[in-house]
Formats: C-alpha cells, sequence, structure tokens
C-alpha cells in the first residue's frame, strides 16, 4: 500500500461484503420460496425477500465501486485521499441508511408515509429519506474524489472514473421524481436503471479493468488508456440509444422498435472488446503478477460480462423476440448472469487484488478464493441455463399458446428445483469467497520454484 | 491500432460522440415524453382516484411479486391487462367488486401454490387501484401483451 489514505477501502469492502452475504442468501431463500411457495408466505412474504436480494445487490456493488474508487485514486494520482474523515462519514451514512432500509421493509413500518414509508418502484423502493441520505453520500464521495484528482496526476482512468461516477449520482435524481402516469413514470425510471448498468456503470467497470489490466499485466498505460476510451466509447455509443429496447411496450412511440434493435444489438460490442482487451493484455504483459485470484476474477468477468450482458442481452433484445419473451424468466436468466459477469466478479476482481495490500498479508490465500470464482460462475452459468429454458418453454405457453400464467408456472417446476440448487452453490461460493479474503494468513498450496519475477 | 489512432483521438471520438448521442436521445425523449402525455395514454384522464391507486400499487410493493407491462418481478401474472383478462375493463364498479373479492380472499393457504399476502385495504384503497388498473389497460403499448393471458 503506498498511501495511507487507501485504507478506508478496507472498511467499503468489508461492508460491500457482508452484503454481498445478505444478498446471496435472500436469493437462496427466494428460491426456495418459489419451490415451497407456503414456506415464510405470512412472515416474510416473497415481495419482501425480493427487496432485500435487489436493494442489497444495488447497495454493496455502490459500496465496491466507492471502494475500488478509493483504492486506485490515490495510486493513479499520487497523492493521498482529501479526507479520509469524509470517506468515513460517508461510509456511516450509507450503513445507516441501508439498516434503515432493512428494517422498514422487514417490519413494514410507516407504510404509505411520504418521507419514512417505502416508495414501491422496482429497485428504487427505499424510504425518501435514505433516497436524501443516498444523494448526500455521493455529494460527500464525489467532492473528495475530485478533489484528489484535481490537485493530483489525472490519468484516462480517473478521468473515465470520475465520469461514471458523477453520471451515476446525477441520474439517481430522476428517483425523485415519480409522475402519476405510469408510462412516463416508466420512461423516467429507465433513466436510473438503464442508464446506470448499460451506460455509466460500463464506464467504472471499464476503468477499474483498465486499472486491473495496468497493474496485473505490466502493459504499457498508452496502450491500455487507448483501449479503455475506445471500448468507452462503443459502450456509450450503443447504451444510450439502446435504451431503446426497454421503450417497446411502455406507451412510448413505436419508432423505438428500431432504434432499440439496433443500438442495443451493438451493445455487445463494449462486452467482447472489454473480453478481447483484458485476454490480449494477457496474452502481451510480459508481468508474472503473484495475484493469480485477481487475474482469474477479472478475466472471468471480462468473459462472463460478454455472454450474461452481450450474448443473453442480445438473446432477447430484438423487438421481434422481445415482444413475446418481454417480462419471462428468459429476462430473469439475463439479469442475473449479466449483474454476476460485469459487477459482482468486477467487484470481486478488485477486492481480491486489493485485500493483499490493504491487509499486508502477502502471500495470501488464493486456492481458496480461485475455487470460490469456478463455484460462484458454474452455479451462475447453471442457473442461467436452467432459467433460459424455463422462460423458453414458459413463452411458448404463455405467449404463443395463451395459457394461463400460472398453470404454466406450475410446469416448470423442474427448472426452479434445479435453479434453487445453483444458488445453494452460488452461495456456497459466496461464502467461501469471503472466507477466503478475511480469514487464511498462509497460502493452502506453497508455490513452485520457477515464477520468481518481481512485481508491483 | 498503434499508428491508426492516437489516444488523444480516442478521447475526442469518446467526447464528441458520447454528446452527439446524448442530445439525440434527449431529442427523441422529449418527443416520446409529448407522445406519452398526448397520444398514447389518457392523460387528462388521470383523476386524483386513478393517482391514489398508483400509490397503493407502490405502497404494497406489488411490482415485487407482479409484473406491469412486462417490469417487475416473476412471481405473478402480468397485471396491466388484468382488467381486461377479468372481463371488466368497461365496468369500474365490476372491477372493483371484482378486485376487492380477490383480494379479500388471499391470502388462500392452499398448499403448494404461491402465496399473496392479505394487504387488508380499504374499500376506497381498492376502488383506486381498479381504476389505476383500469386506466394502465387502457395505455397503447403497440399491441403488448400478445394474448390475454399477459
Amino acid at each position: 500500500m503506498k498511501y495511507e489514505s487507501q485504507k478506508v477501502a478496507l472498511a467499503y469492502f468489508a461492508v460491500a461484503l457482508g452484503l454481498f452475504a445478505i444478498q446471496v442468501l435472500g436469493g437462496l431463500l427466494a428460491g426456495f420460496v418459489y419451490v415451497q411457495p407456503n414456506f415464510l408466505s405470512e412472515l416474510l412474504p416473497f415481495n419482501i425477500i425480493r427487496m432485500l436480494h435487489t436493494n442489497s445487490l444495488i447497495v454493496w456493488l455502490l459500496l465496491g465501486f466507492f471502494g475500488a474508487a478509493y483504492f486506485l485514486i490515490p495510486e493513479e494520482s499520487e497523492r493521498e485521499i482529501h479526507s479520509t474523515k469524509l470517506a468515513y462519514l460517508q461510509l456511516a451514512i450509507l450503513v445507516l441508511g441501508t439498516l434503515g432500509v432493512v428494517v422498514t421493509y422487514v417490519f413494514n413500518l410507516f407504510e404509505g408515509n411520504w418521507l419514512l414509508g417505502k416508495e414501491g418502484r422496482e429497485f428504487i423502493e427505499q424510504p425518501k429519506w435514505v433516497k436524501v441520505g443516498i444523494v448526500v453520500a455521493a455529494l460527500i464521495f464525489l467532492y473528495n474524489v475530485t478533489m484528489t484528482v484535481l490537485k493530483g496526476k489525472k490519468t484516462a482512468i480517473t478521468n473515465i472514473l470520475l465520469l461514471g461516477l458523477w453520471g451515476l449520482a446525477l441520474l439517481f435524481l430522476f428517483s425523485f421524481y415519480n409522475p402519476s402516469n405510469l408510462a412516463l413514470d416508466k420512461q423516467y425510471w429507465w433513466y436510473i436503471v438503464h442508464l446506470w448498468v448499460e451506460g455509466v456503470w460500463e464506464l467504472i467497470m471499464a476503468s477499474i479493468l483498465a486499472y486491473l489490466m495496468l497493474k496485473l499485466t505490466g502493459v504499457d498505460r498508452e496502450v491500455v488508456e487507448k483501449w479503455l476510451y475506445v471500448i468507452v466509447a462503443a459502450a456509450l455509443f450503443s447504451g444510450i440509444l439502446g435504451t431503446g429496447h426497454h421503450y417497446y411496450w411502455i406507451g412510448t412511440p413505436s419508432y423505438w422498435q428500431w432504434i432499440g434493435s439496433i443500438f442495443s444489438s451493438l451493445e455487445v460490442i463494449p462486452f467482447f472488446a472489454m473480453m478481447a482487451f483484458a485476454f490480449v493484455m494477457v496474452w502481451k504483459g510480459r508481468r508474472d503478477h503473484p495475484n493469480k485470484a485477481a487475474l482469474l476474477w477479472s478475466l472471468g468477468c471480462a468473459t462472463l460480462a460478454f455472454f450474461g450482458a452481450g450474448v443473453w442481452g442480445f438473446l432477447h433484445t430484438l423487438h421481434g423476440v422481445n415482444f413475446y419473451t418481454h417480462g419471462t424468466q428468459i429476462t430473469a436468466a439475463h439479469g442475473h448472469l449479466a449483474f454476476f459477469g460485469a459487477y459482482v466478479s468486477l467487484n470481486l476482481a478488485i477486492i481480491s487484488y486489493a485485500m493483499p495490500i490493504l491487509r499486508g498479508r502477502d502471500p495470501y490465500n488464493q486456492v481458496l478464493n480461485m475455487a470460490s470464482f469456478w463455484l460462484m460462475s458454474g452455479g451462475m452459468a447453471f442457473m442461467t441455463f436452467v432459467l433460459t429454458f424455463a422462460g423458453t418453454v414458459q413463452t411458448h405457453l404463455q405467449r404463443v399458446n395463451g395459457d394461463y400464467f400460472m398453470d404454466v408456472q406450475d410446469q416448470l417446476a423442474l427448472f426452479y428445483w434445479m435453479r434453487f440448487g445453483s444458488g445453494v452453490a452460488v452461495v456456497l461460493g459466496a461464502l467461501l469467497f469471503i472466507y477466503s479474503v478475511a480469514v487464511p494468513r498462509r497460502e493452502v498450496i506453497a508455490s513452485g520454484e520457477t515464477a520468481e519475477v518481481p512485481a508491483e | 491500432m498503434r499508428e491508426v489512432m492516437t489516444k488523444s483521438m480516442a478521447r475526442n471520438i469518446f467526447y464528441g460522440g458520447s454528446l452527439f448521442f446524448i442530445i439525440i436521445f434527449l431529442g427523441l425523449s422529449a418527443h416520446s415524453h409529448f407522445y406519452i402525455t398526448g397520444t398514447s395514454t389518457d392523460h387528462a384522464g388521470i383523476t386524483e382516484s386513478v393517482a391514489a391507486g398508483k400509490h397503493v400499487w407502490e405502497e404494497n410493493a406489488c411490482i415485487n411479486c407482479h409484473t406491469i407491462l412486462g417490469e417487475g418481478a416473476y412471481y405473478a401474472p402480468e397485471v396491466a391487462n388484468v382488467m381486461t383478462r377479468w372481463g371488466v375493463l368497461d365496468d369500474p364498479d365490476a372491477a372493483f367488486e371484482t378486485l376487492k373479492a380477490w383480494m379479500e380472499s388471499m391470502p388462500t393457504g392452499i398448499e403448494g401454490r404461491r402465496q399473496m399476502p392479505q394487504f387488508n385495504l380499504t374499500d376506497k384503497e381498492i376502488r383506486d387501484l381498479a381504476n389505476f388498473l383500469i386506466w394502465t389497460d387502457n395505455i397503447d403499448a403497440q399491441d403488448w401483451p400478445p394474448n390475454d393471458a399477459g
């Protein structure tokens, strides 16, 4: 660790991983309710479980991004964080907000209250006071990192990262706009959801990946940064108008069917470029970095993001296909692999890279970490396959044949059992990951004699 | 790529191109906004009851089981066309009665069936919700969903 203030990242990563555990356990519970629908149905209904599952995902990914920013910005701008106190204050606000959200959802407090009650639009169900807290925390964060970068060295990586983080915060402001017209509500709701995950989050993802490639492969900075600009250009050129694939069936004009189909097909390109970039850098790089786990997660991230976000996204993005598949288990399949590949793996990659440095634990345990990669990725891939099959059957029975929703769902039970099984693998993988970065102090397997090339 | 493009060229393409696409997107967004308020939805028909019904829908986190216009959770049926499915789209009183009967018989407690919670809605809330769902059913959503099953 070159800069003392990088240490704040440790607290962010710790809270993020705690919420990650809650997220996957919530997911497992939801998967169990799918196959045993009477379980907890009066105590903790499915909608509450799902809110916990999705909201904790979003918050822990954001905490991971913030932690990653606090970790890499000092190294990139070659100076300490502007204020570590503010960084901890920001974290405290977010933790308080998260606890508030959990208590409000689980005990259904303040229902209908404009300030304290949950707001109930998908993914932004947080009560208004929590939303305000998120905005305050984001402002503190942006002030803190922007000051750091402005006073220090400016690199393409920090430029793109800051651009992504500023966009993330500004777009979140649309969560305060909730028109009574449902179609308008949906139009601007996608400004947050789509322009986050298929817009500004991709900037964050590409810049963190670029940083990891720089460190892990030792390829020349000029090369990495040129790739970075090309990738983020492809991401925004396709992703902004790609929003159109959410404007097919919500009351927006029909021209979105063509704009959405064409531009969202192009959204595969940045994900393919990121995958190509990661592999080319590793091949070209002369450095044999000892942190193989971080390298595995980085390559895994780029690959699974290409399949989850790119290929599975394209699978149902053409409007002629989407007319039938919209809102079926196909969407669930895509959502799971896309989020896991692009954003979960990204966070776990930077955490795998940063943790040993932050905790002064070189050498560190990689074997368990790498086992957790295969367990989680395998589980997630299997889950994606079974949900894709479930969605295909559902699309045919319900959307083509016109059978009723519940009759169709009853016929999908086998797929939901397999999804639950794959969920068990993912949960075990997640817990193993957390254990591997938190507990062991020594390698399980001693490294060979050959690889003794010094690395940063 | 070394000779074809320099880093500063790539950077300029990124900033310039992104700005270009943002401007197009904002223009189309503005057009879509007025298309929604003027053409595809009954914007003037958003009564106090419809607006209140939307809040009932939100406060009870219905979207975390159901989909509405295909968006939400996939645990329970689509509701944007539920009034058509029930055959009560043109009869607000029948819509209210049907919805009330449905809401009050929940949860069924039947073993092995997905359970909808008992939300203890008042008659006014149920009427608002019914009006909101009728209003939603009348959105011109390019003929989606493909059939009444939703």
